[in-house]
């Protein structure tokens, strides 16, 4: 039966998906760049992007097909994103409300909000009838689009984050006491740094959308694990390649190749037959795997367990010095 | 240059935990002044320090740096007079980022930050000779990253911070009391000089009697939420560790409880 399977298992049409894997991790490379600026810059687990996500997808589906040129679309879809980052910073900056539950709040609001923007719970997009930034239709050109999406991006945000207002915001997120001190108000750069990650987020779903052909209220579900997987992935390839060398933006490409590798997995698991409904447990489960080993790494080398095997050791050698002694 | 009027504080106001903090502080600087503050535990010297710095809101009275009334305004806005530097060396500077991009966010303390390059090339000069001044070998060390400094590096550094940007008071929250001996005597000498050379009006809390003694021209002692003792310039030279210890006593009528300041 193995043998079976084997046999059926055909490598053509793994690489035939390849270049789809690869586009799609592009597409969302941009969500996890922007996810980067919460979580890793402003250290702010932003549930946002769940909701974000699915409304850069309505709002660019929504208004080209209503004959809106496309790049006027993927900018409102922006600018819509960074709306709800903005609603998620007031209620946490201006309310008190901590940030995972102000996150989940505006990420469930905008459940009803994007289904009235979508009028419905989905809405396909044709690439024969608009003209598209990409699709996957045309995949060898939706890559290009996404690298250069990528390309630009990280260009910008590295020149953003060593700008005054960049560099406040990730003084903000490391130490707040310290930027305080020096005069930075941590509430506006957590709007700021929240607004410009969930216009990404929403940038990102306005490309997912158009290269998928369809937007959906659901498009949004459990990216932010996709986000995190792609993070914390390309962290550690960033970390093996290029050591502690790695500059800004060396750390953000590798955000982008950690999104197209957890793509070209999940595309391999695919072609393994693994059953779509268990993709999202193997997502988590990739993710946890990921959180955990660094944690249990630095647990082995420091840990109880060790320091009572160490001093069981001792104690025999003490009691054999001593029998020796008698 | 700073002046107190009347600063109430009570924390946990109405519940079992009430600790009245501040009891009506009254204390005036002039320009320049170097005041050493000491008194035991909970006698209300960071917060005094905290209530300058707008940590949080005061309860009553007024606060004002070189004539304005900053009583009403929140900590990163009264952050434009003041320099500061705490107890803990991790706290006043940010570990992930460079020494230059640390020194860079301070000289902009009090300015507007826009979309202009956060370090320019004429800065990283000027901090470079700073942080010779230092001797501390930092000057090598500009991009690296102030998480790898020690405790002692951090503190020097975040004193050069402090004061990068000239600030109307410098506040040093016992900012040697982590540090092992000489490390904080190193770091005491460089805040005199950086004092005595910016002619910086400046508070300074410690536990130690003895660096209360030789270092400023002022002391003043605290004790139950409230400045107990005030000694001028002529009388402090004149001080002695006995004296501080018998006035304690006079004015608490209890012993000082803290063996640090007896054997630091």
């Amino acid at each position: 039966m193995f043998f079976n399977y084997m046999v059926a298992l055909n490598p053509i049409a793994f690489v035939n998906a390849l270049p789809s894997n690869i586009a799609q991790g592009l597409v969302w490379g941009v969500m996890a760049l922007g996810l980067y600026i919460t979580f890793r810059l402003l250290d702010f687990a932003d549930l946002t992007v769940d909701g974000s996500l699915a409304t850069g997808g309505a709002v660019t589906v929504m208004l080209t097909t209503s004959g809106c040129n496309v790049w006027v679309a993927l900018l409102v879809a922006t600018l819509a994103g960074m709306a709800a980052g903005l609603c998620t910073g007031v209620l946490h900056t201006r309310f008190g409300i901590p940030p995972i539950l102000a996150g989940i709040l505006t990420q469930i609001a905008l459940f009803s909000v994007n289904l009235h923007i979508l009028d419905g719970s989905n809405k396909a997009i044709s690439v024969d009838k608009y003209a598209l930034i990409l699709s996957s239709r045309n995949v060898t050109a939706a890559i290009i689009t996404g690298l250069i999406f990528c390309g630009v991006l990280i260009a910008i945000m590295y020149w953003y984050f060593g700008t005054e207002q960049g560099s406040a915001i990730r003084a903000t997120g490391c130490n707040p006491a310290m930027s305080k001190a020096q005069g930075i108000d941590n509430d506006n750069m957590k709007l700021i740094a929240l607004c410009l990650s969930n216009g990404l987020v929403a940038m990102s779903g306005g490309l997912l959308s158009q290269f998928q052909g369809f937007a959906d209220v659901n498009m949004g579900r459990g990216a932010i694990v996709i986000g995190l997987a792609a993070i914390i992935i390309g962290e550690v390839f960033c970390d093996s390649v290029l050591g502690k060398k790695a500059n800004f933006a060396m750390r953000l490409s590798f955000v982008v190749i950690g999104a197209i590798i957890y793509y070209v997995v999940i595309g391999i698991v695919i072609w393994l037959r693994m059953d779509p409904n268990d993709l999202k447990l193997f997502t988590a489960v990739i993710v946890a795997v990921f959180l955990a080993v660094p944690y249990l790494r630095a647990q082995q080398k420091n840990s109880f367990k060790m320091a009572g095997k160490k001093s069981a050791l001792a104690l025999k050698e003490l009691e054999k010095q001593e029998k020796k002694e008698v | 240059m700073l002046k107190l009027h009347n600063i109430h504080k009570t924390f946990n106001l109405g519940t079992i935990n009430e600790k009245v903090a501040l009891n009506g502080v009254n204390l005036t600087l002039n320009e320049g002044d170097f005041v050493t503050v000491i008194g035991g535990n909970g006698a209300g010297k960071s917060t005094m320090l905290n209530a300058i710095a707008g940590v949080w809101p005061i309860d009553e009275g007024a606060i004002l740096i070189d004539g304005v009334d900053v009583t009403g305004l929140p900590e990163h806005k009264r952050a434009q007079y003041l320099g500061r530097v705490f107890q803990d060396p991790m706290t006043g500077t940010t570990a992930t980022m460079q020494i230059e991009e640390n020194l860079a966010l301070a000289s902009r303390r009090g300015k507007k930050r826009g979309l202009s390059w956060g370090i320019s090339a004429g800065e990283k000069k000027e901090y470079k000779e700073m942080l010779k001044m230092l001797d501390l070998g930092l000057e090598d060390r500009m991009t690296s990253k102030v998480g790898l400094l020690s405790g002692g590096q951090r503190q020097a550094l975040t004193l050069l911070m402090a004061t990068l940007q000239k600030p109307k008071l410098l506040l040093l929250d016992e900012h040697t009391a982590a540090l092992d001996p000489k490390t904080a005597t190193k770091v005491l000498e460089l805040t005199d000089k950086i004092v005595a050379e910016n002619n910086l009006t400046t508070i300074m809390i410690t536990h130690n009697m003895r660096d209360a003694i030789a270092h400023g021209n002022r002391l003043i002692m605290m004790n139950e939420g409230n400045i107990v003792l005030d000694i001028g310039p002529e009388e402090k030279k004149k001080l002695t560790v006995e004296d501080l210890l018998q006035k304690f006593e006079d004015v608490s009528g209890q012993e000082f409880s803290s063996d640090k300041a007896l054997l630091g």
